[in-house]
Order: structure tokens, then C-alpha cells, then sequence
């Protein structure tokens, strides 16, 4: 074999993966260097951008207890939701899988119908739900459980409520995949062997499917966290957290490098949470699951 | 070398033969006193169980008795009911009639997992998530036997199935004859009163499922533990149990020893289902059988048309008997199969392969046998 053709044969994997390569550096890699490169620009109200390379923002972002209380509410929610939706998800995951053939189909696109409609809508939706004057206010009152309108809207609870719909079925979908890979008969054997049903989910079904309660927490987690459309509805200007935040700069007060800087934390924060729940994952599961 | 179980002695087995373990199947010997007798001596009494899904009944009337110690196979093609009994037994299915008697205790009602039998399913069905060891103690956490009691036996039971050395390792990284194994160990740990197998060697390939067919007697010998096989592998029921009980359709065709299983089947199912056999037309007049050419004395034997059966391993070539033409002679190393035609139909003959001569392919030859290796039955379904 000549080196020519030893040496084409090594390229072909890189000129196979070509396209869809410079498709990820052109519209993800290049435009996330600009903006890290961006977050380092000063800004002025007067003179706009400046491009020189200061630690400005980064400083105003570490000292302002402002920005601080964002980020810690963005990740209490994130948090919240993430624990709400497992809570949720898992469970009804798990009896849809016990489901018959009939029910099991109308119940799964009951539970994955949300994902098929604008979150602007859904969102929308909640709010008038939510509102004040809303159904859920009014039915509260009429039942006399509270003496006065709940205020959910503009709220950390409104905002939980609402992410919690949106992102649900993807804890469902993924603990699903994984109880499909149970053993239909280990249930028995455990049974047989004198265990309970309590003991038989605590201590068979759940470490089995607790990879997909992993993978489906990291999703929810990540998209919770940097969700905008509804942070942006049901919290309005009034209840901000970073991916608002970071709108905000860019549209409102114009301050490009600033908003630029609290989304590339943003990003960062996530990643590094992702990346540490999969080597979680993989450290903790590989030898049994793989 | 470990104690072995004696077998049941040849006075039990006279007992059987002439008590309800061949008659008790009938609806009628259900009130005959005698049977209520053995049903309270035997160890696991399965009377009259039934399983209906809709219209369809899967077990139909099933009365099975079984000895403390011995090893019962349910034998049958898929879809004969095995497997719901099996699971009837163990609690998983709630029979439609009938009860379940295990050592006088009615267990009819009994939740699975108090019914303290050891079950070893078809998938095995280990936990992935647990060692080989964790896998067997859990039975012995879930009787909250104390920690050192529950090593000592994790142990012997490990050592039982010849795993001494893969305690820690996790199911994954088995094979599946190990796994097989782990999953034994994991139902014998707890000391089961019955040993409930569900085709547990079908997932095996072939030479390994031989092997582990003498280990499971060998385990089963060693422990004297009651045990119940469910398989359509007719090799693996004959070599394995004390008695065989052939399914078909959700009902009983035949409870007996393997050896009288295979040489008196009850039934023609029976006899097609194990083994080759040769079921030729015959007529019965005044004690003589009738088949193409040839006359046999069956002495007793109702008059009139019927089917005769005869294992092929039983007949011989003479210069006498049923004529016919040897259409086919092919070698299988230890033994040679031909296929003759005479006027009964086509006929398979197994000869060893010791040596003697035997008729070429085209020859025309006669073909003979004993009255006493045929068995008269009606015609076939």
C-alpha cells in the first residue's frame, strides 16, 4: 500500500465529519468564543462598546450582591424543579410502565402532550391560571382555604409550577427507557425471596432505574436552569433570574459585555454541573451497567 | 463427597402404582376416601387447579401429588399449561379453582412472598445492581437471619453451585452458565420447602445444558430439596426426574416415571411427544393384532380397530414378520437409522451400530418386534 493512499485513508473519517463540523464551529463554537471574548469588553453609557480586554464585569458580577442573588435564586429554582419533577416523574413513570396496552398509549401522550406545544403558550396559559384572578386563586377562595388571592404570579412558586410542567416528561421518558430494560420477572424473584413491595421498589426497582432518574435530573436540571420563556412570563421584570438577567443587558440597557459575561456563567455553571452528574453517573453505575 | 438422598424405596413406588397416584386423576377418585389419605400424606397437593383467562382455561382440573424430596417435571409443548402451574404454585397466579397443599398448610391464599419457596426463573432474573453474593443473601436479609449466619451460608451455597470464587462479581460479567448458578444458589439459600425451576437451562447452549443437567440432579440429590421443573425439553425431563407429568392443552396426559413414560405411553400425544415412535393401524380380533401383513398375540386387548406404537430402538430384521423394502439406511456414528416401507406405512428403525450386518438400501427384508414393546392405544387425535 503506498503512504498516498494510507494517508488519504486517514483523512477520510475528517473530510466524512467535515460538514456537520464546520456547521458546529460556525453557528456554536464561534458565536460562544465571541461572547466569552465580549464579556471581557468595557461598556459606556455614552461610549457603547469598548473592545479593550478589562476584568471589569467579572468583577461587578463576583462583588455585586445583586447579580449573586440571581444566580443563587436561577439554581434554587433550577433545584426545585429538578427535585419536583423526579419526585413527580419517577412514580408516574413507573405506573405507566405497569399500564395495559390500551391505557399505557393514551397515558403517554397525556404525559408527553406539553412537549408539543409553544412553551409561550403554555406558559401564558399558567399565567392566567395563576393570576389573581385566576382559576386556581378564585377556586381557593370559593373553598375558603385562603382569606386572600395567593400570589403566584411574579413568584418563585408560580415559576416552579410552571417549569415543573414543561419539563416533567423528560424525567418520565427517561426513567421509562430505563424501567423497559428491567427484567419483567425480578420483581417475582424478589417477591419470592420474602421481600415486600415497599422493599422491592427500594431496594430492586430503584437502583436499577436510578441511572435514568440521573440522565432525566441532569436535562430538567440544565434546561431549568437556563429556561427563558417562561422565567420570562411568570416572573416578569419584577422576579429576575440569569437568563432574564442576561436579556435584559443585551435588549434594555444595551450593556452587551455585561450580559455577555452573566451568560457565559451561566453556561459554565451548568456545564460543569452536567459534566459532574455524568461522571457521578459513570463512576458510580459503569461496573454494573455496562 | 456429600450425603446423598436415598431414593424413594421400591415399596413406595409399588404403593404408587396401585394408589391414586395413577388413579387419583379422574374426577370421580377426587371422593374416593383413599385419595383424601395420600393427599394428607404427600408433601405438595395440588388438587383440581384450574387457571380460566376469559373463555380460554389454561390449566384444566390439574391434581398433582408430590413426596418431600422428589423431583416432579411438568412436561409439555408451549401453550400446554406448564408454566401457569408453576406459577399457580408459586403464588404469582391466582388459580380460578382448585387448592394448593403444601406439608397440610393450604396455601391456596397465601401471598408469594410467605410462601417460602425458592424459584429459579427462565431469564434467571438476577438483580443487575447486586454482586453474585448480594444476590444470594437477600432472601436470608429478607428472614432477618444475622449477619455472620448469612456469610456462612452466602458461602456454603456459593461453594454448593461451584462459585466459591465470583462472590463479589456482579451478574454482568458472567456467563450465563454462572449466572444460572448464582440464580440456583440465590433460591436453595433460603432452604425452600419446594424448589420451583422454570426452564432454567433453556437459555444454555447445548453441551453446557448437558452439563448442568447432572449438576442439577447432583445439587438436587446433595439437598434433598422437593423440586418442580417446568420444560418442553423432553431429554431434560427424562433425565432429571423421579416423575414426569405430560401436559397437553391445559390438561394431564400421563403421571408416571420416565422409563414407564417412554416404553407405556398412556396416550398417543404422549407417545409422539417423547421420543421418535412408529404409530402404525392394527386390528384386534380375538387376541391377535393385526398390522399390514404381520399378526402379534395381545392377549386382553379390546376387539377393533386401533393405533399400535412402537419405539423404532425396538425393532428387529428377520427372515419372519412384517415385509417390507428398505427405502432409506442412514449412518448417525452410533447408531443407524433405516426407514421401511411395508404395507402398515413407512416404518424408522434404529440398529445399533455394533457390528452386525444390516439389510442395503432396495432390500427387501422383514421386520419384527414384541407384543410387550408395542402399546395399543385409540387412534390418534
Amino acid at each position: 500500500m503506498s503512504t498516498a493512499e494510507t494517508r488519504r485513508r486517514a483523512s477520510t473519517p475528517w473530510l466524512l465529519a467535515g460538514p456537520a463540523l464546520l456547521l458546529f464551529v460556525g453557528v456554536v463554537l464561534i458565536p460562544i468564543a465571541m461572547t466569552v471574548l465580549l464579556s471581557f469588553h468595557d461598556w459606556g453609557q455614552y461610549k457603547g462598546i469598548d473592545p479593550i480586554i478589562t476584568l471589569k464585569n467579572w468583577r461587578d458580577i463576583a462583588t455585586d450582591s445583586y447579580f449573586f442573588e440571581i444566580f443563587l435564586r436561577t439554581f434554587r429554582i433550577a433545584l426545585m424543579v429538578t427535585a419536583i419533577s423526579v419526585a413527580i416523574g419517577a412514580p408516574e413513570a413507573y405506573i405507566l410502565n405497569r399500564m395495559g396496552p390500551p391505557w399505557r398509549g393514551i397515558f403517554l401522550v397525556i404525559v408527553l402532550g406539553p412537549l408539543l406545544i409553544s412553551v409561550v403558550a403554555r406558559t401564558l396559559g399558567w399565567a392566567l391560571l395563576l393570576g389573581s384572578t385566576g382559576l386556581v386563586n378564585v377556586a381557593l377562595l370559593r373553598l375558603g382555604l385562603v382569606a386572600a388571592p395567593v400570589q403566584f404570579m411574579f413568584s418563585e412558586t408560580g415559576m416552579v409550577i410552571a417549569l415543573v410542567h414543561v419539563l416533567l416528561p423528560f424525567v418520565v421518558i427517561s426513567v421509562w427507557a430505563s424501567l423497559q430494560r428491567l427484567d419483567p420477572q425480578i420483581e417475582n424473584a424478589a417477591v419470592s425471596l420474602g421481600a415486600s413491595a415497599v422493599t422491592v421498589l427500594r431496594r430492586i426497582v430503584l437502583p436499577q432505574v436510578m441511572p435514568g432518574i440521573l440522565s432525566g435530573s441532569v436535562v430538567v436540571f440544565a434546561l431549568a436552569a437556563s429556561a427563558f420563556a417562561t422565567p420570562a412570563i411568570i416572573g416578569g421584570r419584577r422576579l429576575k433570574v440569569a437568563s432574564t438577567l442576561a436579556y435584559d443587558e443585551f435588549l434594555n440597557t444595551l450593556n452587551w459585555p455585561l450580559g455577555a459575561a452573566v451568560a457565559v456563567l451561566l453556561l459554565i455553571a451548568v456545564a460543569a454541573i452536567i459534566v459532574g452528574a455524568n461522571r457521578f453517573t459513570e463512576r458510580r453505575y459503569a461496573e454494573v451497567f455496562q | 463427597m456429600p450425603t446423598t438422598r436415598q431414593p424413594p424405596s421400591e415399596n413406595a413406588w409399588a404403593r404408587r402404582a396401585t394408589s391414586a397416584f395413577t388413579r387419583g386423576f379422574t374426577a370421580s377418585s377426587l371422593f374416593c376416601p383413599r385419595y383424601a389419605l395420600y393427599a394428607l400424606m404427600s408433601f405438595l397437593a395440588l388438587q383440581g387447579l384450574t387457571k380460566r383467562f376469559g373463555d380460554a382455561v389454561a390449566v384444566d382440573q390439574l391434581s398433582l401429588d408430590v413426596d418431600k424430596g422428589e423431583f416432579v417435571s411438568l412436561l409439555g409443548p408451549s401453550g400446554c399449561g406448564k408454566t401457569t402451574t408453576l406459577q399457580m404454585i408459586a403464588g404469582f397466579v391466582e388459580p380460578s379453582a382448585g387448592t394448593i397443599m403444601l406439608a397440610q398448610r393450604d396455601l391456596t391464599k397465601v401471598k408469594p412472598a410467605a410462601r417460602g419457596l425458592g424459584i429459579v426463573f427462565q431469564s434467571y432474573a438476577l438483580f443487575p445492581h447486586m454482586t453474585a453474593a448480594q444476590n444470594i443473601a437477600f432472601g436470608l436479609e429478607m428472614r432477618g437471619v444475622a449477619k455472620p449466619e448469612q456469610e456462612r451460608r452466602v458461602a456454603d451455597a456459593l461453594a454448593l453451585v461451584g462459585l466459591a470464587g465470583l462472590a463479589e462479581r456482579y451478574p454482568r460479567r458472567m456467563s450465563g452458565g454462572q449466572q444460572q448458578r448464582v440464580a440456583l444458589a440465590r433460591a436453595l439459600v433460603i432452604r425452600p420447602d419446594v424448589l420451583l425451576l422454570d426452564e432454567p437451562l433453556s437459555n444454555l447452549d447445548a453441551k453446557l445444558r448437558e452439563e448442568m443437567q447432572v449438576e442439577l440432579r447432583a445439587i438436587q440429590r446433595t439437598v434433598g430439596t422437593t423440586t418442580i421443573l417446568v420444560t418442553h425439553d423432553q431429554g431434560e425431563a427424562m433425565a432429571l426426574s423421579d416423575r414426569i407429568v405430560v401436559m397437553n392443552r391445559g390438561r394431564v396426559e400421563q403421571i408416571a416415571r420416565p422409563t414407564e413414560i417412554y416404553q407405556a405411553p398412556a396416550t398417543a400425544f404422549v407417545a409422539n411427544f417423547l421420543g421418535k415412535i412408529n404409530v402404525l393401524p392394527a386390528s384386534v380380533a380375538a387376541g391377535v393384532a393385526t398390522i399390514g401383513s404381520a399378526r402379534f398375540a395381545t392377549p386382553g386387548a379390546a376387539d377393533g380397530r386401533c393405533s399400535a406404537s412402537v419405539r423404532p430402538e425396538r425393532i428387529a430384521f428377520a427372515a419372519q414378520g412384517l415385509a417390507g423394502t428398505v427405502k432409506a439406511r442412514i449412518f448417525q456414528g452410533h447408531h443407524w437409522l433405516l426407514q421401511v416401507a411395508t404395507d402398515a406405512g413407512l416404518i424408522t428403525v434404529i440398529a445399533p451400530n455394533d457390528g452386525r450386518a444390516l439389510p442395503a438400501e432396495g432390500a427387501a427384508t422383514h421386520l419384527t418386534w414384541r407384543s410387550e414393546d408395542m402399546t395399543l392405544t385409540e387412534p390418534a387425535r
